[in-house]
């Protein structure tokens, strides 16, 4: 029999930009062990567990086995799932399935990444067909900066719109205790900041974060006995584009459109603006902060800088987005999307403490990554 | 870049096939428990952590019990002499992975007041005498640097060295 | 469990040096899944592949075979692990409310990797992994503690060998059928001993696919549906020396969890046929006392008496198993096509007469650290 799930406890360590005084294992371990902090759960009440990374930022083959000391998975089910920058959405979506089939009633998603530990652009460029593209990749930000090149021409938008976003997010990591990045920021400093490919300068830009995150998914029979106000998982949603990087409309995010489009209809939105109190999104760049609010369907094309500077977006808007300060502010990359859900979750809960947006019945996390992977969770207080 | 791609193209059935590298860089942070063990082999002493609710003493250590669950600090200095209790003999040459030269032995050593066996090579003794039960100790090397093979392999327990 | 059939199967022949690439060898799978479900692509709700950075030679490797597995345009996921994980992965989405069909889809060229130096990369960076060990060594430690506690003989896991071999005559599919005698396995060279070449299983590249439905999308076809009983999986502690090495732990415990799920009680009488994992030829003794289709440390004598064998009350690995093609991540989902196969009554020369009830088995990890068990039927479990 299928269930119905939600989300019953989050964990997540401390993020920064190095964490030399953990291994891989014990760095997981602080997060599995706040995120059964959190739910008021030991190991023994996990059924199975999921975990997610790229396989080429550690080194490790088959993390799945090799967290065992970390995620405490032993004698249990484990697996993992990856999908490059989306692999958090994914672990998410996993966990979900593996409790609304009916087969487990309590699971644990664990992402996580050290990125600290090897050379990460070396690592991405091989995601590019090695023989055919991978001698020119230049990693994610390219494309990004071509897409928010277009998107001004077209629009009229500005570079300063794009720093609005970074300046939202960044300063609202100052109210998340958990975020890497935390300093006051404004748009005059982005503007100021290096220019790394244009338009994207340096504070438009994610860092590189080492972390962890855990989230713990339980069953309708279980998830209200463990947590007072669980977050119900009403939709999930996955699109992916071509395999290679020439292949794609650049303009269109067509992608993007069709996670959007089918877990709005899934979970019953018909105006996200509207609908949907606070999100939590994937945005690896402030530009993208500013088109993807549109293909996201949020509002009509063109008008997303309009909402930015009437603040639509910021803590006390009608829409807050990023409330935990966002991926530009915190980027274990395998942890990254998990970490948008379990906030999204927190947000729910009403667990998300100096974050809290007052009131949240719906939630909306996203996932980014690979070949414009986009995964989309809608959560919600209520279980139907 | 360094981990690139494309070095050789050859031809089979017709069909190109390309043949590459991806190199990428690692650092690992070895964490508390793997570092003071490291410390530790450069003196010549080997610890273990105990985990008190499972009674057990695990060599290498660790900062959690895979059992319980509990985090572990108890440190226990084992001895640097244990059992043999599985090992093969490699007879196949894989330079890049093999820090010694085919034939060679690798082995699970459970140490002295140890409750989990450690892997690593076994050299100094001759290989069509080896079997599981056998007494065996570990050797040191002289100028440690914080890896794994700090001991440098185990032979017979009071047996001379250079033997085999 | 909701009534699950797998309706679709396809695999490529098993080979060394397929000069297809990995993403063209998916496509003929995923295409000859659908021919052979009478189902095109319209029909399949969502895909799951299965990909491995480091086999695939390639970051996110899931991009490179989303379109070939006919993800584009809909929901996707990515398992990294053998197949039966990414099969049980499928089953959960597929018994979730929202998708009705799974494609399910997995592939490896090992040909093309470092093999010994990429399961090298299993190991722990901070401790072991200098020592250097690989799968044929690693398994050798496991395969001594294993004879010695009971007393297998090398002769005995010869036997499953030329059992093995020998099945493999009667596969299309498989890479290396031989007719060769104990004495040939016996006498060939000694890699780590107890291991001889003869105990290997060879490097293969391949792939194989699978189509998932649940029980109201399951048409009246030309093929026979095959239905899903009981699955689990279950892994084991990570470092070697914190294992029984042996005792198959974590095979027991999944083996456990099927059977209760599909009803079995006593697997020795009830099941038709296995196809179980054997990278190694002392691992299927190890397996079937694990599975419960002897006692511990009566493999020696199952092998000898013949019943294992074609002839015998419980045929394993009658497709030659994974000692005759061994193409890594797809060795596992390879059992459960074969199993099916045999419950349609397809399965040609290596057919088992009257087949009804059937195990497919798969690992993943250092001497099998993880295992996943499947239980087929040729029934479903409620009727119709």
């Amino acid at each position: 029999m299928a269930k119905r799930t939600a989300i019953v406890g989050v964990g997540q360590t401390n993020h920064t930009s190095k964490r030399r005084d953990v291994n891989g294992q014990e760095l997981i371990n602080e997060a599995v062990k706040r995120a059964l902090a959190d739910a008021g759960l030991t190991l023994r009440d996990i059924d199975a567990f999921v975990i997610g990374n790229m396989d080429h930022f550690e080194g490790i083959n088959c993390v799945d086995g090799w967290s065992i000391d970390g995620s405490g998975a032993y004698m249990k089910p484990i697996m993992k799932v990856t999908t490059g920058g989306s692999t958090g959405g994914t672990l998410g979506s996993s966990a979900y399935y593996h409790v609304a089939s009916g087969l487990f009633d309590v699971v644990m998603a664990i992402g996580w990444e050290k990125n600290s530990e090897s050379d990460t652009q070396a690592a991405i460029s091989t995601c590019a067909d090695p023989i055919l593209e991978r001698d020119f990749f230049g990693g994610a930000i390219g494309p990004n900066a071509a897409e928010y090149a277009m998107y001004m021409k077209q629009y009229g938008a500005s570079q300063e719109d794009a720093a609005m976003v970074a300046v939202r997010d960044h300063n609202n990591a100052l109210n998340n205790p958990y975020a890497h990045l935390r300093k006051f920021i404004t748009v005059e400093e982005v503007m100021n900041s290096p220019m790394l490919c244009y338009p994207i300068k340096l504070l438009d830009s994610c860092p590189r974060s080492d972390g962890a995150c855990a989230v713990i998914y339980a069953s309708e029979d279980r998830a209200p006995k463990i947590a007072p106000r669980p977050a119900w998982i009403h939709a999930t949603a996955v699109s992916h584009d071509y395999v290679y990087f020439g292949d794609y409309d650049w303009e269109a995010m067509p992608t993007l459109e069709a996670t959007a489009s089918r877990v709005y209809k899934r979970a019953g939105i018909t105006n996200p603006l509207k609908d949907i109190d606070v999100m939590e999104l994937y945005l690896p760049f402030s530009t993208c902060g500013v088109v993807w609010m549109e293909h996201m369907w949020v509002c009509e094309r063109g008008e997303s800088p309009k909402l930015i500077r009437k603040g639509v977006f910021n803590m006390e808007g009608e829409l807050p987005v990023n409330p935990s300060g966002g991926v530009l502010s915190t980027n274990p990359i395998g942890a990254t999307a998990l970490i948008r859900i379990g906030e999204a979750a927190l947000q729910v809960m009403g667990k998300a403490d100096d974050r809290q947006v007052p009131n949240v019945r719906t939630a909306m996390a996203t996932a980014f990554g690979s070949c414009y992977w986009f995964e989309a969770t809608i959560l919600r207080s209520t279980m139907s | 870049m360094d981990n690139e791609t494309i070095l050789e193209v050859r031809e089979k059935d017709g069909l190109l096939v390309h043949q590459g590298v991806i190199r990428v860089p690692y650092t690992w942070a070895a964490g508390e428990a793997a570092s003071q063990f490291y410390a530790g082999l450069a003196r010549k002493v080997i610890y273990g952590i105990r985990c008190t609710h499972c009674d057990m003493v695990f060599v290498p250590p660790k900062k959690t019990c895979h059992q319980c669950f509990a985090e572990l600090g108890e440190w226990v200095k084992v001895s640097s002499r244990g059992v043999l209790e599985t090992f093969t003999v490699v007879h196949y040459s894989e330079p890049e992975l093999h820090p010694v030269q085919a034939p060679f032995a690798y082995g699970i050593i459970k140490l002295d007041g140890a409750s989990t066996g450690m892997a690593h090579i076994i050299q100094g003794v001759d290989l069509d005498r080896l079997q599981a039960g056998m007494s065996l100790e570990a050797v040191f090397k002289e100028q440690p640097e914080g890896n794994y093979l700090d001991i440098t392999c185990f032979r017979p327990a009071g047996e001379a060295k250079g033997h085999g | 469990m909701d009534n699950v059939a797998i309706i679709g199967v396809a695999q490529t022949k098993y080979e060394k040096g397929k000069t297809k690439n990995y993403a063209e060898l998916v496509y003929e799978v995923s295409r000859m899944a659908l021919d052979d479900a009478g189902l095109e692509l319209a029909d399949i709700d969502n895909v799951v592949t299965t990909t491995n950075d480091f086999y695939d030679g390639r970051t996110i490797a899931c991009m490179a075979i989303a379109e070939a597995a006919g993800s584009y345009g809909r929901d996707a996921t990515n398992v990294e692990g053998d197949g039966t994980l990414s099969a049980f992965y499928g089953l959960m989405r597929t018994l979730s409310d929202v998708y009705g069909t799974t494609l399910v889809t997995t592939h490896c060229k090992v040909s093309e990797g470092a093999p010994r130096k990429i399961f090298n990369q299993m190991f722990d960076p901070i401790y072991d992994r200098r020592l250097g060990m690989d799968a044929i060594s690693s398994s050798a430690l496991q395969a001594r503690a294993y004879m010695d506690r009971y007393g297998i003989t090398q002769e005995q896991c010869a036997r499953v060998s030329v059992k093995n071999h020998g099945n493999a005559r009667n596969n299309p599919y498989a890479h290396v059928p031989l007719d060769i005698t104990v004495e040939d396995v016996m006498k060939s060279p000694v890699l780590a001993d107890p291991i001889k070449r003869l105990d290997v299983a060879p490097v293969s590249d391949g792939a194989c696919a699978i189509i998932l439905a649940k029980e109201d999308r399951v048409k009246n076809g030309r093929r026979k549906p095959v239905w899903v009983k009981g699955v689990a999986h279950c892994t084991d502690a990570y470092r070697l020396g914190e294992r029984d090495l042996s005792r198959a732990g974590a095979l027991e415990e999944a083996a456990r969890k099927a059977y209760a799920m599909a009803g079995v009680k006593d697997p020795s009488k009830e099941i038709d046929v296995a196809e179980v994992y054997d990278a190694f030829s002392y691992m299927e003794l190890l397996w079937y006392e694990g599975l419960g289709f002897c006692g511990a440390g009566e493999s020696g004598r199952l092998i000898d008496s013949g019943v294992t064998g074609m002839a015998g009350a419980l045929p394993v690995n009658p497709s030659g198993g994974v000692l005759s093609a061994h193409a890594v991540q797809v060795a596992g989902l390879a059992r459960i096509a074969e199993c099916v196969l045999q419950l349609r009554g397809e399965a040609g020369r290596r057919q088992v007469p009257g087949a009804k009830l059937a195990l497919a088995h798969g690992i993943t990890g250092i001497c099998a650290q993880t295992h996943c068990v499947w239980v087929l039927s040729d029934t479903p479990a409620k009727e119709v």
